[in-house]
């Protein structure tokens, strides 16, 4: 234990600026999970993997001169149609059966993905510079790198545009109506087939931006997904499906909480503090719901 | 219906039946000397996996068309049988219980990586097969007694005490502060334990010492206390991503520190991934082409890089070069044995005294090459931003006078 972040107040400041831009990003990943989750009932295993994914794109375009930052305009263009076509080829199959089933077919192409890449891209650990700079402030004692702002701002940018597109846009209003009552929403001329493919794809683009913007922050690696499924799970879970406020604030509150463990704990805990976040979550839900007579369907 | 099933279990039977009575053949058929080894040809060991297996191939290339093994009288070749062991540990483990029970192989070549020699050595070992392995670096290989184990690399303790030896020389004498970051798996943990030992010998005082997770692609936190707490020298070990998140985020939050030592800067590619942003780190290495020892199938450090750039089309990473250096000691070995006998074989690996373009070889008790010191190169760009690796420690092979301290990020 060590509890130096709270004896230089400017550790504080810094823990928690880097946790907010961070939690950004994951509440990005935890978007896309959430409105999948929402209209189609699935929870995506391979959400990390398709995140990476996505980085590799822009790493791909850094090694061929462009700037990776052009990567969160190619990145999604590229995966939603990756989206699409892993709903056409295995998701439809298990739309409308139980949750577990889904939950095995997404962590088969979980596997399957991670696989590819390994073989496709190599092992090695990647990243593409973005050559941003730095950001100091308060007597450069917090000091924030510019990767780090440029992707909390794009990640509120897309947000902001995935929620207006939602409801103004005819797709949006589908979509959402097929969330609320995906029968009605058929009988009413709303072709959920469409609907459920355009969901997948929308939250693989997320996926492909929060990719693009991990590889220039940070390093990507083919067997990195798991941690940032898990992270957008627990998001989830706390948020509630729907409640895009609730995610990205939920997404900051991890950020910062996971940065706090990273200082007070030590690094090698910091993934493990986010799982046992998660299990006291889901018992304080468990809890909370047991007394309130009520469940889950 | 029924008989159809019986008739299909007989089939399948018999099936079984010549399939494992076929497939066991000697060690040594006809003129070729079979070795087997477990390679991670897929799996996250996969780009080092390749390194090993194209420093084994180079290897057995050269000795094969420079005379071959001669024992007994008669010219032998090498040959190697290759699985791929997925880069996981249980798999590595079955591969070389079927390259020794039904391959019927009596020599091995080790794997990539501590982690999967450490779960080959057991097999090998309850076989009395000798295996000369050439990347497994773990202190913990070394201490278990094993008689059949043969390491060409210098242990994993010993990557980095030069340079705490280093700074404190550079700061006359008198101890030093040290910060560091250490990934927790067996490699990293035993070059920990190496700084720790070169800590107290020379009375330096370690002032921050975080332990980095597997999935590490960010260390902002421990650099954030590096910048408040000022110590002389930073070391980081997380293999390629600790070495290249090190540098990014160095990079980003302008930490000054006047000297950085780190490991896996050669598979990082630094240079070549940060450009002049990895300038002044210094490197543990095995090997670097610019030492000067000399065999007569390689010849120089230098001749090795160039016929192997020729064959593979890239620069040989150390990894390559000690799995080379692997095969030319089993070949010293079958010659002084004069035999195939295992036992006797392994005797003559365990009197192995040598010089290789790798290093010199001499194997310690437990297995490791106490012949051969470690070098530090550090990463030196010139101002149109072509970054290079030259050595700097020790003083006998340094081709570039080591830059201490490292200039502050608003002078540079």
């Amino acid at each position: 234990m060590d509890f130096m972040v709270f004896q230089y107040p400017m550790i504080t400041v810094q823990a928690c600026l880097d946790g907010i831009l961070l939690g950004v990003l994951f509440a990005l990943i935890a978007y896309g999970m959430a409105l999948q989750w929402g209209v189609m009932n699935i929870i995506n295993i391979a959400q990390g993997d398709l995140v990476i994914l996505g980085g590799y794109i822009a790493y791909f375009m850094y090694l061929y001169g462009i700037h990776p930052a052009w990567g969160v305009i190619v990145s999604p263009f590229i995966m939603y149609f990756v989206g699409v076509g892993i709903y056409k080829l295995v998701i439809n199959k298990v739309v409308d059966r139980d949750l577990f089933i889904s939950i095995l077919a997404t962590f088969g192409i979980s596997i399957l993905f991670m696989q590819l890449m390994n073989f496709a891209f190599g092992a090695d650990v990647v990243l593409a510079n973005s050559g941003y700079g730095t950001t100091f402030l308060f007597d450069s004692n917090v000091v924030l790198p510019n990767s780090k702002i440029f992707s909390a701002v794009v990640s509120i940018a897309f947000a902001i545009c995935l929620v207006i597109y939602m409801k103004k846009s005819k797709l949006g209003r589908a979509i959402r109506a097929t969330a609320q009552n995906a029968r009605a929403a058929k009988i009413l001329g709303v072709d959920t087939e469409k609907v459920y493919a355009a969901t997948f794809g929308i939250n693989a683009a997320l996926c492909g931006v929060a990719g693009a913007l991990i590889s220039i922050t940070f390093t990507i690696h083919p067997y990195m997904g798991l941690p940032y499924t898990i992270r957008s799970f627990m998001i989830v879970i706390v948020a509630g499906l729907g409640n895009l406020p609730g995610v990205a604030m939920s997404g900051m509150g991890l950020g910062v909480f996971e940065e706090f463990a990273d200082y007070i704990l030590g690094t090698e805990f910091r993934i493990g503090s986010v799982f046992l976040l998660l299990v006291l979550i889901l018992v304080y839900r468990r809890f909370k719901l047991s007394r309130k007579r009520e469940y889950l369907k | 219906m029924k008989i159809n099933k019986i008739i299909l279990s007989f089939i399948s039977a018999i099936a079984i039946l010549l399939s494992t009575s076929v497939v066991s053949f000697a060690k040594v058929v006809g003129d070729k000397i079979v070795l087997g080894a477990a390679i991670s040809l897929t799996g996250k060991y996969s780009s080092n996996g390749v390194h090993t297996q194209n420093g084994y191939n180079l290897a057995v290339e050269r000795i094969n068309s420079m005379g071959g093994v001669k024992v007994g009288g008669k010219t032998y070749k090498f040959d190697i049988i290759y699985y791929d062991d997925e880069s996981n540990p249980k798999r590595a483990a079955q591969l070389a219980e079927r390259l020794i029970s039904q391959d019927g192989v009596e020599f091995m070549l080790g794997p990539y990586s501590s982690g999967l020699t450490k779960a080959i050595a057991p097999v090998t070992e309850k076989y009395g097969v000798p295996m000369v392995e050439a990347n497994g670096a773990s202190r913990s290989l070394f201490t278990k007694g094993y008689k059949y184990l043969f390491a060409v690399l210098a242990p994993a303790n010993l990557y980095l005490d030069v340079a705490i030896e280093t700074a404190v020389e550079l700061n006359g004498g008198k101890p030093v502060r040290i910060a560091q970051a250490f990934e927790q798996d067996a490699f990293s943990q035993d070059v920990r334990l190496g700084i720790l030992d070169a800590a107290k010998r020379t009375g330096s005082e370690i002032i921050i010492d975080d332990k980095l997770p597997k999935e590490l692609n960010d260390m902002a936190a421990t650099l954030v206390k590096v910048k408040q707490m000022k110590p002389d020298v930073l070391v980081v070990s997380g293999h390629t991503k600790g070495a290249l998140t090190a540098i990014r985020q160095i990079a980003e939050m302008k930490v000054d520190v006047p000297m950085l030592a780190m490991t896996h800067c050669d598979a990082a590619k630094l240079s070549k991934q940060h450009g002049k942003n990895s300038q002044y780190a210094l490197c543990a290495s095995q090997w670097h082409k610019s030492l000067t020892y000399k065999d007569k199938f390689f010849g120089t450090g230098m001749k090795y890089a160039k016929d192997f750039e020729k064959q593979f089309k890239y620069d040989p990473p150390y990894q390559s070069a000690e799995s080379s250096a692997a095969l030319l000691v089993f070949k010293d070995a079958f010659e002084r044995a004069n035999s195939f006998d295992k036992k006797k074989v392994r005797d003559a690996l365990a009197a192995t005294n040598m010089q290789t373009f790798y290093g010199n070889i001499k194997f310690a008790e437990g297995g490791q090459n106490v012949d051969k010191p470690m070098v530090l190169f550090q990463v030196m760009c010139d101002s149109s931003g072509k970054c290079e690796n030259k050595v700097v420690a020790p003083l006998k092979w340094a081709s570039a006078k080591l830059i201490h301290p490292i200039p502050k990020w608003s002078e540079r």
